[in-house]
């Protein structure tokens, strides 16, 4: 497993894409950094930018590079390999690859715009930590899509729409139905239903680490109560991280039983 | 050496493989042939472990291969297409396969042998189809196998590269290998093979020597042979 | 038999100092004549000073019907023990000044004060410190007074059980300045003052609001500081009050105000600095309200527009890094927002005048839907809300479409 992730990575890392995607976050941490004069804006701006372009980005890179390493694939599975060997090597080759563009890409102005002060630090870590959740969790659904189409048009059209599923759709049905059902108690409704969202989740994670709790806290404590505690933030994680395994599981039950 | 037993796959409503039964015991070179469609490629497909049969069963050696993965350690593979990781040289790739094999292998001789010498530090991505092709061979050929299974491995090759190509099918041969080739050039079956195995609609039609098919069928040609074949099957 | 000697002890006393013409200083402390306050004033005439020196006194109950100076001197503490006054004052021109002040239990029936300060003219309290009191300084029905420097802090944990620092009820003309208030259940307390000023106080983690004030006109109020309170700073029903230099901060809470305006008229609001409130101003029924060089700052709302509010004017007022500029609640618009800064300002300035080309609209329509279903705020800043504030931007359907800022400024006012 370890040699297709290494060779998946290095395969990656020779693409221009990749640096594309590390150059456009290194710029944008910079601009952000030292265009702004307050950290925590940037790191609000920052926010906004992770919480729309990684799931974007890690679905689109998702499904092309399963797509373009096709053949290499085939090539692989001629090998003495396992197949799950074969796609979850190749899923976090492209995960860890997107992942340190992010890290690096952000992490390179902060280290030289210097904010060492522990709060901006912590509120930074949990950005990066949020951002790499939503690559693996994005990489891996975008996998998934692409394994059950052959059709590669159809496959980059669905994944397109998980996308804007996660990302849009479920946020305006959620606030419709938020309008709708405005009479009835709705604190574990909207608890739920953000949790469920990896977007939602990863936002309201950042946003409460940020100074903006207060404002979450004005409609009902529930918020506060539940994201504030240790154990909020543990089931968060562990939400974010079961939306890594399940779908990494489903490549591995559809790799075995699909026909190349 | 090769064991199938009622070996069944449908794509959807398509039945590609319907009870094929094929034993293969000794060494040699065995042409499959077939027209599109006949289910050369999913026989292949399905020894490689590529295909998943719906039934039946596949032994190597007198153990099944299916759900199995470290029994490719004796296959080596030529696919149809040959497109590799373009981002890599010709050079990465040959050691990317070494190292995930870890075995023997005898690459500088075929690299000197197909001229590929100069394209080493080349990236996949920049080379023709022949030399693509030959790149192909030489990732088949460097590992000691007992199975080598081609799937048009003349396809875009110059006559020079042919003729060594078929020197290297000889010396294999001569090891006690088994070879399996599909391929469409007849004249390239009547050279090297010493067993056709002809697969129509999903089942083996014919299995024998070039001498057989061309006996049983009363044609000198092998073309017209395997014609008449399927104008039989057609009365 | 005793009583009796004491008095005419007392009266030879009073015999003696009232040769003097001039005021005296009577000196209190354990070796001293009088070692107690109460005898001290009991002693002293109008126009005289006590010197309290170090020590601490258990007395309480300490009424003062003569005009006195009482001055501490390294800090002496008296104790009042429990459920009573330590000082009632029930003359004019009266000075407490340099005292400790403790222990003053809670009533649930009377509002008890370390000092209580009755129908009195020209007091002065300055430099005391009050810990673990009730109330602080209580006045009433008093005017011309200055309460100054005072020190006031209580370990409340529940507004119900926890009295105010400065409580004023039906005075004017009294200066407040200089106090640090601490863990009351509101710093500073106004109700039916008027013509009084309070200025350079710090009121801090108050259990209710950091300054209140109801029924309380032509005030002044600048330079304070309110952080972190309960609910932030509350004024109600007020006229012609001026609100300038103060900074009201980090009054984070569910219901928490930088400032609460309700049915406030004809006031100025200006020089102020609203950092990280959950929100900066409220105003309810507020009309001729001039808003002018506030800086607002990561607060939730800046400003909250509750309704029946008009003739208002927001300029030269910095909006930065809010999560709402501006919440309004209907259709109507009846004030104006001119050459004020909003950082999130997108559009150009072609004639580099300093003054964006383009009118802002400082109401989003996010904010709008959370002010109809707060619980929508947990959509704050995903992508889908950019995309209808953009919609809404673009061709605005539920917000006032005439509420814009027709010259945004380009740069930050400093």
């Amino acid at each position: 497993m370890f040699k297709i992730i290494k060779y998946s990575f290095y395969d990656l890392m020779r693409s221009r894409w990749s640096y594309i995607y590390f150059a456009f976050y290194l710029l944008l941490g910079f601009v952000l950094l030292f265009l702004n004069n307050s950290v925590s804006k940037a790191v609000i701006t920052l926010m906004n930018v992770i919480i729309v372009l990684t799931p974007l980005i890690g679905t689109i890179f998702g499904v092309m590079f399963y797509y373009n390493s096709r053949e290499f694939t085939e090539l692989l599975l001629a090998q003495p390999l396992k197949r799950s060997t074969i796609f979850v090597g190749q899923y976090f080759g492209l995960a860890i690859s997107l992942s340190l563009s992010l890290a690096f890409g952000l992490g390179i102005p902060f280290i030289v715009y210097g904010a060492f002060e522990s709060s901006v630090i912590w509120n930074f870590s949990l950005l990066i930590l949020v951002g790499v959740f939503l690559s693996f969790i994005f990489v891996a659904l975008a996998f998934n899509i692409a394994l059950s189409n052959e059709n590669r048009i159809k496959g980059f059209g669905i994944a397109i729409l998980m996308w804007l599923l996660l990302a849009v759709i479920y946020d305006g049905a959620f606030l419709i139905s938020l309008m709708v059902f405005d009479d009835y108690p709705l604190d574990k409704f909207s608890l739920i239903t953000s949790m469920l969202n990896p977007i939602d989740l990863s936002r309201i994670l950042i946003l409460l680490k940020l100074d903006i709790s207060a404002l979450l806290g004005y409609t009902g404590a529930v918020f506060q109560q539940f994201f504030g505690t240790s154990l909020g933030i543990i089931s968060s994680l562990i939400v974010l991280s079961l939306w890594v395994v399940f779908p990494i599981l489903r490549i591995v039950y559809k790799s075995k039983k699909k026909d190349f | 050496m090769i064991n199938i037993k009622k070996l069944n796959k449908k794509f959807g409503k398509v039945e590609v493989l319907k009870d094929l039964d094929l034993a293969i015991t000794k060494g040699g070179i065995f042409a499959i042939l077939g027209p599109n469609g006949s289910g050369k490629t999913t026989l292949i497909k399905s020894i490689l472990g590529m295909v998943i049969p719906d039934s039946g069963d596949i032994l190597l050696n007198g153990k099944s291969v299916l759900k199995k993965w470290d029994y490719r350690n004796k296959i080596t593979y030529l696919p149809q297409i040959a497109n590799f990781p373009g981002n890599l040289t010709v050079i990465e790739l040959i050691e990317m396969i070494k190292n995930l094999r870890n075995c023997a292998t005898t690459e500088n001789e075929l690299i000197d042998l197909f001229g590929m010498r100069s394209f080493l530090d080349k990236k996949l991505v920049n080379l023709s189809g022949g030399t693509k092709q030959k790149v192909n061979l030489i990732l088949t050929f460097m590992f000691d196998s007992e199975l080598i299974i081609l799937d048009e491995p003349t396809s875009g090759l110059d006559p020079v590269a042919l003729i060594h190509l078929k020197k290297i099918f000889q010396t294999e041969k001569d090891k006690g290998k088994t070879i399996l080739i599909t391929t469409h050039i007849m004249s390239l079956v009547e050279e090297i093979s010493d067993e056709i195995v002809f697969l129509l609609d999903g089942k083996i039609y014919f299995k024998g020597t070039v001498q057989a098919l061309k006996t049983q069928t009363n044609q000198t040609n092998i073309e017209h042979a395997i014609a008449h074949l399927l104008t039989e099957e057609n009365v | 038999m005793s009583i009796e000697i004491m008095r005419i002890f007392i009266f030879i006393i009073n015999l003696f100092f009232s040769f003097s013409l001039f005021a005296k200083q009577i000196d209190v402390c354990s070796s001293c004549d009088v070692k107690s306050l109460k005898i001290a004033i009991e002693l002293a005439k109008s126009g005289d000073n006590i010197l309290l020196k170090k020590g601490l006194y258990n007395e309480s109950n300490i009424v003062i019907t003569k005009s006195l100076t009482i001055t501490g001197e390294n800090d002496p503490i008296i104790d009042g023990g429990g459920l009573t006054y330590i000082f009632q004052v029930k003359a004019d021109s009266v000075t407490i000044s340099g005292l400790n002040l403790q222990n003053v239990q809670t009533s649930y029936s009377q509002d008890l004060a370390a000092i209580h300060i009755s129908r009195s003219k020209y007091f002065i309290i300055s430099n005391n410190t009050f810990t673990n009191i009730f109330f602080a300084i209580l006045v009433e029905k008093s005017n011309h007074g200055e309460i100054f420097n005072n020190t006031i802090s209580s370990s409340g944990t529940h507004e119900h059980n926890t009295g105010n620092g400065i409580h004023l009820w039906h005075c004017n003309n009294v200066v407040v300045h200089g106090n640090n208030i601490k863990g009351m259940r509101d710093g500073i307390y106004f109700e039916f003052v008027s013509k009084s000023k309070v200025y350079n106080n710090h009121s801090e983690k108050n259990l209710r609001y950091g300054l209140h004030f109801m029924f309380s006109n032509e005030n002044e109020y600048y330079d304070n500081t309110f952080t972190n309170n309960g609910a932030g700073v509350a004024v109600m029903f007020s006229k012609y009050v001026k609100i300038y230099g103060n900074k009201f901060d980090k009054n984070w809470g569910t219901a928490s105000y930088g400032l609460l305006l309700k049915e406030i008229y004809d006031a100025e609001i200006i020089d102020n600095l609203f950092i990280e409130n959950t929100i900066g101003i409220n105003a309810e029924g507020c009309t001729r309200i001039n808003y002018k060089n506030n800086t607002f700052k990561g607060n939730g709302w800046a400003v909250k527009i509750a309704g029946a509010c008009y003739l208002n004017k927001f300029s030269k007022n910095n909006f930065i890094s809010n999560a709402f500029n501006l919440s309004y609640s209907g259709r109507m618009n009846e004030n104006e927002f001119n050459s004020n800064f909003w950082d999130d300002y997108s559009g150009y300035d072609l004639d580099k005048d300093g003054i964006g080309d383009v009118a802002y609209r400082p109401v989003k329509l996010f904010s709008y839907i959370v002010n109809k279903t707060p619980e929508t705020i947990v959509l704050l800043r995903s992508l889908f809300v950019d995309i209808i504030n953009f919609s809404e931007k673009v061709s605005p359907v539920f917000t006032p479409d005439d509420l814009l800022d027709n010259t945004p400024l380009m740069k930050q006012i400093k």
